[in-house]
């Protein structure tokens, strides 16, 4: 399952994939490429300085960008040539393309001159309905035969799309085009639900925030497998030239966005608060206008705007404010900031602290990392702004290093020799680069292979370089898999290194259960940084034989409980349920003998008669109109749509009353019963001779204490109790004459009618099966004499005895149709069939059980285990296999 | 008709093994070659192997039968170099679609005669669609690295071409080979989907990239990963590995493939590593072991070989293929 979701997911390519998980928190696209955002950029291909232009875009993947956005869309220039020659540039420079292109462009040309230059799989930016259906689908299927995905705008042939109504209609409408006229692959859509500037004074622009934040959470919610994109800087336009407020909407914009679905985006890193470090009164007045919490936001923003425009020199008495921090706080911020212009002296001073440099990186820094590493962990900071904290790191340590070495005595002696990897498919290496860190501070050699490294290099490069301990980190999901491969591949080519494991995803559970068994040498999962130390320091360790069969006993303990608990959890064996059913007292309950036992057929039922029977609220949620009858004909949003539906269905149905266009039948049998073996249930004619046996399934999943494992046998009386009691099943249709109505209205092109005709059908064999029930419990059973419901009350069901059908939860099993059907000869009597499937012909028809103890209730079966079906399909007289066909969606894997 | 859909659900379908190797053992002089047609033909004409479905057409036929006799299910159409663009080298634009049509038609009657005399086995014919010997996303100069020797829209008309005549030719389906750059298979597939939209057919589509060397990636850069999401926009029958590489180099990027698609996988490795005098030297033995490697943990459809590989190969591969179940794929749900 997991295996085929994740096949659903945006994947594009340059040298190199990149595939946006749900794990992948936010996809950064690179800006500065782009001759609309970056005058530099801009001047640089007007002059045709296309080496220094490819320098902006190196500066970008450097940078952290994920995606690439190239635009040309400039008057003075040739747009197809430009766009062509930048990206064969690109094309010829390795480190640049290894990540995905967007081609963006306004301009159909550029897009397509664009889509033919490169060879991987890259976005289109943008198509939108704005020219018409027509040339969006013409676009849409070229993009696809280039092999690309694309951004689609919330825009149509009327506009922009400036309100959430608007939004989520575009969306939709051009969702449904592409998916199912185009055949477009959903995961390959990106929306862009327009981010506009918010605080502009204007009343309709109120709202642009929040309602970018419904759009994104209704699209993530309801057009599945699409993504949602959006330039951020856009939501700030009204402040240019106040970085301070415009870097805080940035954060904080990019914080909600992501929070409502959000997975891809434009944003400049150096543009970009940390969210938790914004000002919080700021903050405040930064969210009040993002979520239009009140009316004068905009004022209170702009108020706070000046006092910070007004201090100019602000800017030099906030750095001067931190640099009067005590040390850690310094060395803190500066890594949380990425501020790299103080690093050198404080860590100097920091050194001339400490006993020894090291301590430096074990503390002040690691201190310091850790903050970064728990604001990126909770999502507060960014994967650009993590990586200028690691530039700085760096720094710290290279200046430190000397000092480490200057300790030694002359040549550098490493404590081990330890290969690090980011598995294949993953390209998160923050983590693993701090590992990575930590233990070259501590003088072990680090072999660092980078991200994406398969099993192949990862077991050579061990065995080449006779590494010490090999290291496997990675944040997505199917890392995990990766990680069970490496370590088979490693068995299997016989390595004899321990293997440790880190990143967000890997647990101990994991490391324990699914690695631990495949791999002889020791395997241990460490969860953060601070223990990589401490646990390599031990494997290496001169006698290590005794930590590493206590390793190897804790996952073995770890593992054995883990999986004892997963079952205990789980199933009972069908014995067991058996000896946990439904108790109901035999001798003291309340049996009541129908008043006439046998069949009784209706042949010529007055429908009117059904016409108080009728629950209306499935019909509504047939239409797609969700709520409960009558309170949805007010409904603020579909009301006026379910009043127009309702009144429509009453002239259909008036109709059909009055002309008799639908025809009414129904069966009932009432017999002499009772269960045996458990779970089968006897029939017995008025002799007592058994006529045929009804089969029930029994809830296995393991219950609470004192919940019992039901089955429907449980509401009969046993035959060893000696109780004589009394089942019923019937069968009723009122689709007689619906097809060939339908055919009707659709031989008029009526499709509306033709498909309200099918759906009053199908409410009236329900009121039908509901009025059935009434006539057989206070007349032909009769043992509800006195019953006085109103019809709401019925249609709640809250009468005694249940009428369960075959193929709904309480009894999934389908072939009990047929025993009910040659039970009461349901086909001669009154022609209704059963398709090879198993479905009723007419369609609208409904059948079932009746059980008429006061105890009996509806319940769901669930999943049911192997031994219940294997001893089904013996009592049923079939094959395994043929059970497993007919009661697999109920079988547990 | 035989559906290579259905067959290739039963069992590992083999595919045939190298034609040049092959063709070689027949000592063709220029003058073959050129054959009566070609007598005075300004150019020369020897190693155009193509042309020999024109001027030796028993010669191709003959080659076609051993691989089927051998046990192979399917055979690749004489048509690698099958392009104006490739022909170009030998002044021979003008008759591509000839020369696509007639090795399709050479090829697909050996494949009727087979099945015909064994409709148990029926045999495929796949139309052969080379590389060209141009690259759409690499520059032949290192001075000038914006500048391209060829354009996509020239590679999609030149392909185009090609399919065309290999379809009315009677190929029953499409293999687009010894992919060393990426862009020039996107305009091979792209042709390929506005043929299959304009003639309203759906004729499968194999696709098989190369791995160049030990970086396990492609001539153009990219990993298998990368090559394997930017050729999965088609819906294709399978994917694979061929040439450059032998059957034991290429098993790691074949079990990445394997894991990652849900597509059909190929291979058609060639004979071992080409020893100091540029020959192949893999015996049918060593090569049918390689590939029981790859039987063993499920990894391949369909398996046949490139460069060096022999009738001798190919029946040594059918042999050890027919041991084992077809690797089972995960469709979408």
């Amino acid at each position: 399952m997991v295996d085929s979701d994740c096949k659903k997911y945006l994947t594009l390519s340059g040298l190199e994939p990149l595939v946006v998980t749900p794990e992948s928190n936010f996809i950064n696209v690179g800006e500065r490429t782009n001759v609309t955002g970056s005058r530099k950029f801009l001047r640089l291909i007007k002059e045709e300085k296309y080496n220094e232009a490819l320098e902006v875009a190196r500066h970008q993947v450097e940078g952290g960008a994920q995606i690439l956005d190239v635009n040309m869309d400039e008057g003075m220039l040739d747009g197809v040539y430009a766009m062509t020659t930048f990206l064969n540039l690109i094309a010829s420079e390795p480190n640049i393309s290894r990540i995905p292109i967007m081609i963006d462009s306004s301009k159909w040309e550029i897009l397509e001159a664009g889509l033919r230059v490169v060879q991987g799989k890259c976005v289109v930016n943008s198509i939108s309905l704005k020219e018409g259906k027509d040339e969006f689908k013409r676009q849409a299927k070229l993009i696809k035969r280039y092999g690309a995905a694309v951004i689609v705008m919330a825009f149509d042939e009327t506009g922009q799309a400036d309100n959430y109504n608007r939004r989520i209609e575009i969306c939709k409408r051009s969702y449904d085009i592409l998916v199912n006229e185009v055949n477009f692959p959903p995961q390959d859509i990106i929306f862009d639900p327009n981010i506009f500037p918010v605080a502009t004074g204007m009343e309709e622009h109120r709202r642009n925030a929040l309602d970018f934040f419904k759009a994104t959470k209704w699209i993530r919610e309801n057009l599945p497998f699409a993504n949602v994109s959006g330039g951020v800087s856009n939501i700030s336009f009204s402040f240019r030239g106040n970085n301070a407020v415009r870097e805080a909407m940035h954060s904080s914009f990019l914080f909600h966005g992501i929070k409502n679905g959000m997975n891809l985006g434009i944003v400049n890193p150096t543009m970009l608060e940390v969210y938790d470090e914004i000002d919080k009164d700021l903050l405040e007045r930064v969210e009040d206008v993002l979520f239009d919490r009140r009316d004068d936001a905009t004022e209170r923003l702009l108020d706070f705007a000046e006092s910070v425009k007004g201090q100019k020199k602000e800017q030099e008495n906030t750095v001067q404010e931190w640099r009067s921090y005590p040390l850690q706080n310094r060395i803190t911020h500066a890594l949380v900031k990425g501020i790299d212009t103080f690093i050198i002296k404080d860590v100097e001073e920091a050194r001339l602290q400490s006993k020894k440099p090291i301590e430096v990186i074990e503390g002040h820094l690691m201190i310091g990392m850790n903050v970064v590493g728990d604001l990126f962990g909770s999502g507060k900071m960014f994967l650009p702004q993590v990586v200028k904290s690691a530039r700085v790191m760096k720094k710290a340590v290279a200046y430190l290093q000397p000092f480490i070495e200057a300790e030694k005595d002359g040549k550098q002696e490493f404590a081990g020799r330890i290969l690090m990897a980011t598995v294949k498919g993953d390209v998160h290496d923050i983590g693993k680069n701090i590992v990575s860190v930590v233990l070259s501070c501590n003088n072990y050699e680090i072999i660092d292979l980078g991200v994406m490294v398969p099993p192949e290099k990862i077991i050579e490069t061990a065995k080449k370089k006779n590494v010490d301990i090999i290291g496997l980190s990675g944040l997505i999901t199917p890392s995990l898999d990766e990680m069970v491969y490496v370590s088979k591949a490693m068995e299997k080519e016989q390595l004899d290194i321990p293997l440790i494991l880190g990143g967000a995803t890997t647990s101990r559970a994991h490391s324990a259960v699914k690695i631990a068994p495949n791999y002889s040498n020791t395997v241990v999962h460490i969860n953060d940084a601070s223990r990589a130390v401490t646990v390599v320091g031990n494997l290496l360790q001169k006698d290590n034989k005794i930590y590493k069969n206590q390793i190897r006993e804790e996952y073995d303990l770890f593992r054995e409980q883990f999986l004892k608990r997963g079952k205990k959890k789980s199933y009972l064996s069908t014995e067991e349920a058996r000896n946990n059913k439904f108790k109901v007292n035999w001798a003291t309950t309340e049996i009541v003998k129908p008043k006439s036992l046998g069949i009784q057929v209706i042949k010529d039922f007055d429908i009117t008669q059904l016409k108080d029977f009728i629950d209306w609220s499935p019909f509504f949620r047939g239409w797609d109109l969700h709520g409960k009858f009558p309170d949805i004909l007010e409904d603020k949003i579909v009301g006026k749509q379910a009043t127009e539906l309702f009144a429509d269905a009453q002239v259909l149905l008036k109709r059909i009353f009055d002309e008799k266009l639908l025809k009414a039948k129904a069966i009932f049998g009432l017999f002499e019963a009772n269960s045996v073996n458990d779970d089968d249930i006897e029939i017995k004619d008025a002799s007592g001779n058994v006529l045929d046996t009804f089969l029930t399934l029994r809830q296995q999943s393991k219950k609470s204490e004192g919940k019992p494992n039901i089955a429907l046998s449980d509401f009969i009386a046993p035959k060893a109790s000696n109780v004589k009691d009394y089942i019923g099943c019937f069968c009723v249709s009122t689709g007689f004459g619906t097809d060939e109505l339908a055919t009707k209205f659709e031989a008029e092109h009526d499709d509306y009618n033709s498909i309200m005709i099918k759906a009053l059908a199908d409410r009236l064999a329900e009121a039908f099966a509901e009025y059935l029930h009434k006539e057989v419990r206070t007349n032909h059973w009769n043992y509800a004499e006195n019953e006085n419901l109103s019809n709401e009350e019925l249609i709640k069901e809250n009468y005694k005895g249940i009428r369960p059908a075959p193929g709904y939860p309480a009894c999934p099993d389908h072939l009990e149709k047929n025993t009910i059907w040659k039970l009461l000869n349901i086909e001669e009597n009154i022609g209704v069939i059963l398709t090879d499937s198993l479905a009723m012909w007419p369609a609208a028809s409904v059948s079932g059980y009746y059980f008429a103890n006061p105890e009996a209730k509806y319940f769901g079966l669930g999943k049911i285990m192997h031994d219940q079906v294997e001893d089904y399909s013996k009592r049923r007289g079939i094959t395994i296999e043929e059970a497993k066909k007919w009661l697999n969606p109920n079988i547990a894997n | 008709m035989y559906n290579i859909q259905t067959e290739i659900q039963k069992r590992i379908l083999v595919l045939d093994g190298a034609m040049g190797t092959m063709l070689q053992q027949y000592k063709f002089s220029e003058e073959d070659f050129r054959g009566e047609r070609f007598k005075d033909y300004p150019t020369p004409l020897k190693g155009n192997n193509d042309l020999l479905s024109l001027t030796q057409p028993k010669a191709i036929a003959e080659v076609h039968a051993k691989y089927f006799e051998a046990g192979a299910d399917i055979v690749e159409t004489n048509t690698f170099s099958g392009t104006t663009i490739a022909m170009a080298d030998y002044d021979m634009q003008d008759l591509v679609y000839e020369l696509n049509y007639e090795s399709a038609k050479i090829a697909k009657e050996v494949a009727d005669k087979f099945t015909k005399a064994n409709p148990e086995k029926p045999r495929f014919v796949a139309g052969s669609i080379g590389p060209t010997n141009k690259t759409a996303s690499l520059s032949p100069d290192v001075n000038r690295p914006e500048y391209r020797v060829i354009t996509f829209n020239e590679l999609r008309i030149a392909y185009k071409q090609q399919v065309e005549a290999l379809i009315d030719g009677g190929v029953d389906l499409l293999l687009v080979e010894t992919i060393f750059d990426t862009l020039n298979a996107k305009a091979a597939l792209f042709a390929i989907e506005e043929v299959k939209e304009e003639q309203n057919i759906n004729i499968p589509i194999m696709v098989s990239g190369t791995i160049t060397d030990a970086s396990g990636r492609t001539l153009s850069g990219q990993t298998v990963e990368a090559f394997l999401t930017s050729i999965s926009h088609v819906p294709l029958l399978s994917v694979g590995f061929n040439c450059a590489l032998g059957a034991e180099q290429l098993k790691p990027y074949l079990q990445r493939l394997s894991n990652e698609t849900e597509f059909y996988t190929s291979a058609h490795p060639n004979a071992g590593l080409p020893n100091a005098f540029g020959e192949y030297d893999e015996s049918p033995k060593q090569m049918q072991g390689y590939i029981e490697d790859y039987l063993k943990d499920s990894l391949i459809n369909i398996i046949g070989g490139c460069c060096g590989t022999s009738p001798d190969h190919i029946k040594a591969i059918a042999e050890v293929a027919n041991n084992y179940k077809p690797r089972l794929i995960e469709k979408l749900v």
